[in-house]
């Protein structure tokens, strides 16, 4: 099999053709770097290209090899979120204000998958600062999607996504604030998993929203993820909400399971099915998820949410509000862009802000303020923590009568390039089902389940009691042995 | 929901905002302020803010110095550096 074909093979396979010297490192990121180069102008999945220092990596992974030395992740291509700093490697956030930024330390996340010996072929395309649902926001250009690239990617890990889907990187990182590894994993045919907050570090990925903002993988099966979790997690000191927990071993507790999903408990919230913009086929395919789960051995229960709409204006209050004080930073003096012409100091802020964000990061970082701004704050920032309480205590109690929640990922499939327009609001609706878990640190992930008319993906979304992730993947697991949606490849 | 002050939220946030850019950034922050109003309908007396998912007291660590110095480094990314010093616009007449 080429190194090419390899690529959409999973982990596991591609460890065995390496262990058994059927490929190596370096032909994988040959292949990967080709396939990424011949398709970066279709999809802009890419920020930023990395083969020098992906061959010098691939090589060391095949030398260790022959010193008998390896994890089973050694020699394997994956991409980074642009979001997460490298070290020796500039990370931009997709913003013209970090576009020279070249960090002087690598992410906990870089950090651990490089110890495991993968081989990071560049850093991948991403909505400005995270903040977006599509990946359009984005100082490169919006990243495409590979089933059809007149089409969002979804985001903002747009990229990330579109590389797994298009079979460039078998894994690849992403961060999820309110949906953002979930939701382009959904537009692009893939599985993806949001922990829990504080189980993987955020030391090294630019902040956005601090209490919201999460790592996560994406990659072509739950199993990958359970793979690519187990390397990202436990507790890093330099993370002041870091989780005093050890990492643990999802793939062994894939792999002890049988067929069969006997005993669990699947609720159906029911505000999630009511929602008004949910497409009819977006509908179908998930209910069709949630009969093959039941047909698997799961029960399904239906339970409440009474709180789901009200997780999207909570959301772009406080997500905002600490958007606008984490952004603070950029202030055209310790790195980043600074403008070329300005009066004094205080216009020089005032410049190097107004060139160097984008729109998008420029309207959150002023609803931000606003809702922070004295006379607003009770009414606007401190009624959403109340509100975001009241959220994550229904969340707890649906978690009473069922083990997990299963809902669509996002209310349709991918949307056309442009047709959001120009009204913010119609981008925010979208995010109606990843946020709730956002909101309240709770485990998530999102996985094939069907596509539409148009041949694009669905997304069916799972999401956990804390710390539940080794059950979700599980299900998903489970749920993908009998299935194959997950193993569809887009016309490219 | 009250008029929104956008000069001043924009001299906050120190950004500068053209003429041409305001129009379209008020209409902007009126749709999406029309959508948080939705906030003000719900009762949550006697509930508490929640400002993180875990409820937990911060972590302590030792008062130990545990970075390398990384001055010339650090100074390396500045827009503008000179003797070990980040250059800004005089401040003081």
């Amino acid at each position: 099999m080429s190194a090419e074909r390899l690529l959409t093979s999973s982990l596991r396979e591609l460890a065995a053709a390496l262990a058994e010297g059927r490929t190596r490192a370096e032909a994988l990121a040959e292949a990967a770097l080709g396939r990424a180069q011949a398709l970066q102008e279709r999809l802009n999945a890419f920020i930023t290209l990395t083969p020098e220092r992906a061959r010098e990596a691939a090589r060391a992974a095949d030398e260790r090899r022959r010193a008998g030395n390896v994890s089973l992740l050694s020699g394997l291509p994956i991409a980074h979120k642009d979001l997460f700093c490298t070290k020796g490697v500039r990370t931009t956030a997709a913003s013209r204000m970090l576009a020279g930024f070249v960090p002087p330390y690598d992410a906990f996340v870089v950090e651990r998958l490089a110890q495991a010996g993968t081989v990071s072929i560049g850093k991948t395309n991403l909505d400005e600062f995270a903040m977006g649902s599509a990946n359009e926001h984005s100082h490169f250009g919006p990243c495409r999607n590979p089933w059809n690239p007149e089409r969002i990617a979804g985001g903002s890990s747009g990229g990330s996504a579109a590389a797994v889907a298009a079979g460039i990187v078998p894994v690849a990182t992403g961060t999820d604030t309110g949906g953002s590894v979930r939701q382009p994993a959904a537009m692009c045919g893939v599985t993806g998993i949001k922990p829990s907050y504080g189980r993987v570090s955020r030391y090294g990925i630019i902040a956005y929203a601090s209490s919201l903002d999460q790592a996560g993988v994406i990659s072509r099966s739950a199993e990958d993820c359970a793979l690519a979790l187990t390397a990202i997690e436990g507790f890093d000191p330099r993370d002041s909400t870091s989780l005093d927990h050890p990492a643990e071993d999802h793939a062994a507790a894939l792999a002890a399971a049988g067929g069969r999903l006997d005993g669990l408990r699947l609720g159906l919230p029911r505000e999630f099915f009511a929602v008004e913009g949910l497409d009819a086929e977006v509908r179908r395919a998930v209910e069709e998820a949630a009969r093959t789960y039941e047909s698997l051995g799961a029960r399904l229960v239906e339970v409440s949410l009474p709180r789901a709409e009200l997780a999207i204006p909570a959301y772009y209050v406080i997500a905002p509000a600490e958007a606008s004080s984490n952004l603070a930073r950029y202030d055209g003096v310790r790195y980043g862009y600074r403008a070329p012409d300005y009066a004094d100091l205080d216009n020089m802020y005032r410049k190097t802000r107004a060139q160097g964000f984008g729109e998008e990061v420029k309207r959150r970082i002023l609803v931000g303020t606003y809702v922070l701004s004295h006379g607003y704050y009770d009414a606007y920032y401190l009624q959403a923590q109340k509100l975001r309480r009241l959220i994550a205590e229904d969340y707890a109690r649906a978690f009473a009568s069922c083990d997990l929640l299963l809902a669509p990922t996002a209310p349709t499939t991918a949307w056309l390039l442009g047709e959001k327009g120009q009204d913010p609001v119609q981008e925010y609706l979208q995010d109606i089902y990843t946020i709730g878990a956002n909101l309240a640190g709770l485990p998530a992930l999102s996985h094939p389940c069907g596509v539409d008319a148009a041949g694009l993906p669905i997304g069916c979304q799972l999401i956990g009691p804390y710390l539940a992730e080794t059950r979700l993947l599980l299900a998903a697991h489970v749920f993908q042995q009998k299935t194959d949606w997950h193993r569809r490849l887009p016309p490219l | 929901m009250p008029a929104i002050d956008l000069d001043r939220l924009a001299e906050l946030a120190r950004i500068e905002l053209t003429a041409e850019h305001t129009a379209a950034f008020r209409a902007d922050l009126e749709r999406v302020l029309a959508l948080v109003d939705r906030l003000q309908a719900v009762d949550t007396s006697g509930v508490e803010p929640m400002s993180h998912p875990l409820d937990l007291p911060q972590r302590l660590r030792e008062d130990a110095v545990t970075e390398a110095d990384q001055r010339d480094a650090l100074l390396a990314l500045a827009p503008a550096a000179e003797h070990g010093l980040y250059l800004v616009p005089k401040v003081i007449e």
